[in-house]
């Protein structure tokens, strides 16, 4: 039996209103408007932290060091050669000796990379794998895209023990078809004609992969207790499962209203969405939208019941805040250049020999804890930092990725650079112990308080793109009461 | 058993350019106007000078490494000039390499030099702090400023001792208010306005709680000192200042990496405090010292200070502050030069800048704001941030 064992899912706190979206640039497009709100990615994230904070939540109280292999779907990578499922495996705390991938280049390569870490564990060289989807994608000022977009992350995780969702079946369809793309030097999407798109595509793939699949394992559409797939479209959406044959109670709820369309994570999302309103028997079945489909099903099992404590879809949608000026989006974005001053502009070099030393104290939050007298330290130190103790070279790893911690001083500074003034920080004191200075984000000056509760979250801590270099480091954030 | 530096060197010629944004002037200009005035207060010449020490700490924005830009501005003849470099204390290094070689009898003579010209950098506030806290803090600390840094400390004082955002500015404005007074009284200081208590609580906020007046200035300047052993002190001047102390203290780490720390106070402040104290055998700093001149970058780091060299009992600086205890007609003056508030902050002159003005008091040739028969004068410089520092404490009387 291979399936899923775990879930996760990350939706960044901040949502934009589409009004405010159109109020901004829809004179320039006035065919844009859509309704609802989206989920815009903090300053600080990209696709590469939101994928580790969907895992995180996935791996939630689970194993790390038996994990094989982390597979990232995403479009989004901020570098076309650095491979971003290494830096998440590191983020995560993985071993080593796993394998590592990305799934690119369309926005059905979730489903591609859940199928490949199945196929992986079914072929016998890998237990556990995690695949996780994320995107954060681009649109230009006053294009629909822009109104659809949303960014988001999921996270499953594989494995043939424990299943909460057997995988039964698959088909998958691929046509070359160059609904959107992007060249070498592009930033934004060329797109084809939207009326193409929909009527030759998106309401043909879905239902083939789909047909085909039940077709093949001579299932009909009324087995399922819900059919998961993406929303470019409301209207189609629905259409596409009517004309399947679906009540629309069986159809799963897409998010456009209140993500936005998440691109490779999109169908992830809606499936995790779907296993958390899932019982024991549920048949599940899950398609993909891009250059073709990936169709596959699922069997919910009893297992599930013990995966409930996860942030998920339902919880990182009840913690929002609005954002509610479209410069500030737009400047989060890097769609209109801002002014950093010199002081912003002032970026050294990353010394790459040196992040790779530290790559662990960097990316994965390790400290060391003193044998001697258990004091917990960060950065790692060779020479216990507690005066009264001071052992030499009597330390053991200790992360602090996972630890809770508490305010316990903190400032706004507005003379700092930030895309998001004023800079935020303050010093953390952790539960267990441990000590340091950490940025804060997804909060306001105004909400925080010494002594509130902090939990940690990987984040983009700088970039340099005149160099073409994005720095990744944790950050507190405060816990919502 | 070591004896200490007490009574074994005398300050015999000082000088001090006037601190501000000297759009006009070069750090060499800086240099030579220091060492030109001091020299003459000195009444000695370049080549009675066989070794100098000199510092400067944001050297990359302005002189680069090394102590050739003292050599070759002054032309010194191939002399052993030693650079020194400890955050904004590297001024009270400099004297202190000084002192220490003159007292060892290697030298009769050194000279103290300390520049430092920070508006060539096309912003406000100092460098930025990655180019001196080192390449891995780039990776893992905050982008922080030193108003941020210090305003943590703030935030963790008025929550220590239930201070209301209000009643803790009003303090700290207090701190600052008094300093621009001084700063009126003294040609050299870089801002010279009287600002109202209520003036400094309005105004914009750098790093809350700190606002603008909360800050000190960023300031161009240099100051420079002659130091001789204290047997040939007379042969050169009447009046000599005498070395009491000079010690200095850094940080363990355990301060930002430990949880014991409460920063609400400065623990390198306290320890080097101490030790100045037991060096020049005063028992009642609060009672024995007659001014002085304290670190304050920022208001919060005066306001600590007081308690950390036990002017003030911890916990009970706002009391002191708000009867009037540092003002320049209290019973113990502090900044009587407007401080690194009002004189400016150009950082590794700013150590010998308080010496300067202490070396004049005790001279009594502060002008109009010359203090009453001053016996002891105190300087505290501070480098870095209140989790991870080091400060200079020097003490010279009579």
């Amino acid at each position: 039996m291979v399936g899923i064992t775990s879930y996760g899912a990350y939706i960044p706190r901040y949502r934009i209103n589409r009004n405010t979206i159109y109020s901004a640039m829809g004179w320039l497009n006035p065919a844009t408007l859509m309704p609802g709100e989206k989920a815009v990615a903090n300053c600080d994230e990209d696709n590469i932290s939101m994928a580790v904070a969907a895992s995180l939540d996935c791996l939630n109280g689970l194993e790390r060091e038996k994990i094989e292999g982390l597979y990232l779907a995403t479009t989004t990578s901020p570098y076309r050669e650095r491979q971003a499922a290494g830096i998440v495996a590191t983020a995560l705390d993985l071993r080593p000796e796993i394998r590592t991938a990305d799934f690119t280049d369309s926005i059905k390569a979730g489903t591609t990379a859940l199928l490949a870490a199945c196929d992986a564990i079914k072929g016998g060289s890998a237990k556990r794998v995690i695949a996780c989807a994320a995107d954060s994608r681009l649109g230009k000022a006053g294009s629909a895209q822009e109104e659809i977009y949303g960014d988001g992350a999921a996270a499953l995780l594989l494995g043939d023990s424990g299943v909460i969702a057997t995988l039964e079946g698959s088909y998958s369809v691929s046509y070359d078809f160059t609904d959107h793309w992007r060249g070498e030097e592009d930033k934004f999407d060329r797109t084809w004609e939207d009326r193409w798109i929909r009527d030759v595509g998106y309401t043909k793939f879905i239902p083939e992969a789909i047909s085909g699949l039940l077709k093949k394992y001579e299932l009909s559409i009324k087995d399922f207790a819900k059919v998961v797939y993406p929303a470019l479209y409301v209207r189609e959406h629905a259409a596409i499962g009517k004309g399947l044959g679906a009540d629309p109670g069986q159809i799963q709820q897409q998010m456009l209203a209140t993500v936005g369309d998440s691109g490779v994570a999109s169908p992830l999302m809606m499936l995790v969405a779907a296993l958390e309103d899932a019982k024991p028997g549920d048949k599940i079945l899950l398609a993909s939208y891009g250059n073709g489909s990936d169709a596959m099903f699922f069997q919910v099992t009893q297992e599930i019941d013990k995966v409930r404590d996860r942030r998920g879809i339902k919880g990182h949608l009840a913690l929002k805040r609005e954002l509610t000026s479209y410069e500030k989006y737009a400047a989060f974005r890097g769609t209109i250049p801002i002014e950093k001053g010199i002081r912003g502009d002032e970026i050294a070099f990353t010394q790459l020999s040196n992040l790779w030393r530290e790559r662990r104290v960097v990316l994965a939050l390790y400290g060391s804890k003193c044998k001697r007298c258990g004091t917990p330290q960060y950065p790692p130190q060779r020479i216990c930092v507690r005066p009264d103790c001071g052992a030499i070279d009597e330390m053991e790893d200790y992360r602090f990725s996972d630890k809770k911690g508490h305010l316990f001083t903190y400032t706004g500074d507005s003379l700092a650079f930030s895309t998001s003034p004023p800079a935020i920080y303050g010093m953390i004191d952790f539960e267990g112990g441990g000590r340091y200075n950490f940025d804060l984000t997804d909060c306001d000056l105004d909400s925080i308080k010494v002594g509130m509760p902090v939990e940690m979250s990987f984040r983009r801590k700088y970039a340099d793109p005149a160099r073409g270099i994005y720095g990744y480091f944790w950050k507190a954030v405060p816990v919502q009461a | 058993m070591a004896e200490g530096i007490k009574d074994k060197v005398a300050i015999i010629g000082m000088g001090c350019t006037k601190f501000g944004e000297s759009w006009d002037k070069s750090y060499e200009d800086l240099i030579v106007d220091a060492f030109k005035e001091c020299i003459e207060d000195a009444g000695i010449e370049k080549k009675d000078i066989p070794a100098a020490w000199f510092a400067s700490c944001f050297d990359e924005v302005f002189a680069g490494k090394a102590g050739t830009p003292l050599s070759t501005t002054l032309k010194l003849p191939f002399l052993p000039v030693t650079r020194v470099e400890n955050f904004c204390a590297s001024g009270t290094e400099a004297l202190r390499g000084a002192a220490y070689a003159v007292a060892s009898g290697v030298y009769d003579i050194a000279l103290a030099l300390g520049v430092e010209k920070l508006k060539d950098t096309g912003y406000g506030g100092l460098p930025d702090f990655g180019s001196v806290m080192g390449t891995k803090n780039r990776l893992i600390t905050p982008n922080m400023t030193a108003p941020g840094a210090f305003a943590m400390m703030a935030t963790r004082y008025f929550s220590v001792y239930n201070l209301s955002p209000e009643e803790g500015k009003r303090m700290l404005a207090r701190i600052s208010a008094k300093s621009h007074h001084n700063g009126t009284l003294n040609p050299k200081a870089h801002l010279r306005r009287e600002v109202t208590v209520e003036q400094i609580m309005n105004a914009p906020i750098v790093a809350w709680p700190l606002g603008l007046f909360d800050c000190c200035g960023v300031s161009d300047g240099g100051a420079a000192a002659i130091v001789t052993r204290a047997d040939m002190a007379k042969k050169f001047r009447p009046d000599p200042v005498y070395v009491k102390s000079l010690q200095i203290a850094l940080s363990s780490g355990e301060e930002i990496g430990y949880t014991d720390f409460d920063y609400a106070h400065v623990e390198t402040g306290y320890r080097a405090g101490q030790r100045a104290y037991r060096e020049a055998g005063i028992t009642n700093p609060r009672e024995e010292i007659s001014m002085a001149e304290l670190h304050d970058c920022f208001s919060i780091t005066e306001c600590v200070t007081y308690e950390d060299l036990q002017f003030s009992a911890r916990g009970r600086a706002r009391e002191d502050i708000e009867s009037g205890r540092f003002d320049l007609d209290g019973p113990q003056p502090v900044q009587p030069d407007g401080g690194l508030k009002c004189f400016g902050h150009p950082i590794a002159a700013s150590g010998l800048r308080m010496i300067y003005e202490m070396y004049k008091q005790l001279q009594g040739k502060a002008g109009p704001r010359q203090i009453k028969n001053p016996k002891l004068a105190l300087t505290h410089n501070m480098g870095g941030m209140p989790a991870l520092n080091l400060i200079g404490v020097s003490i010279v009387g009579l």
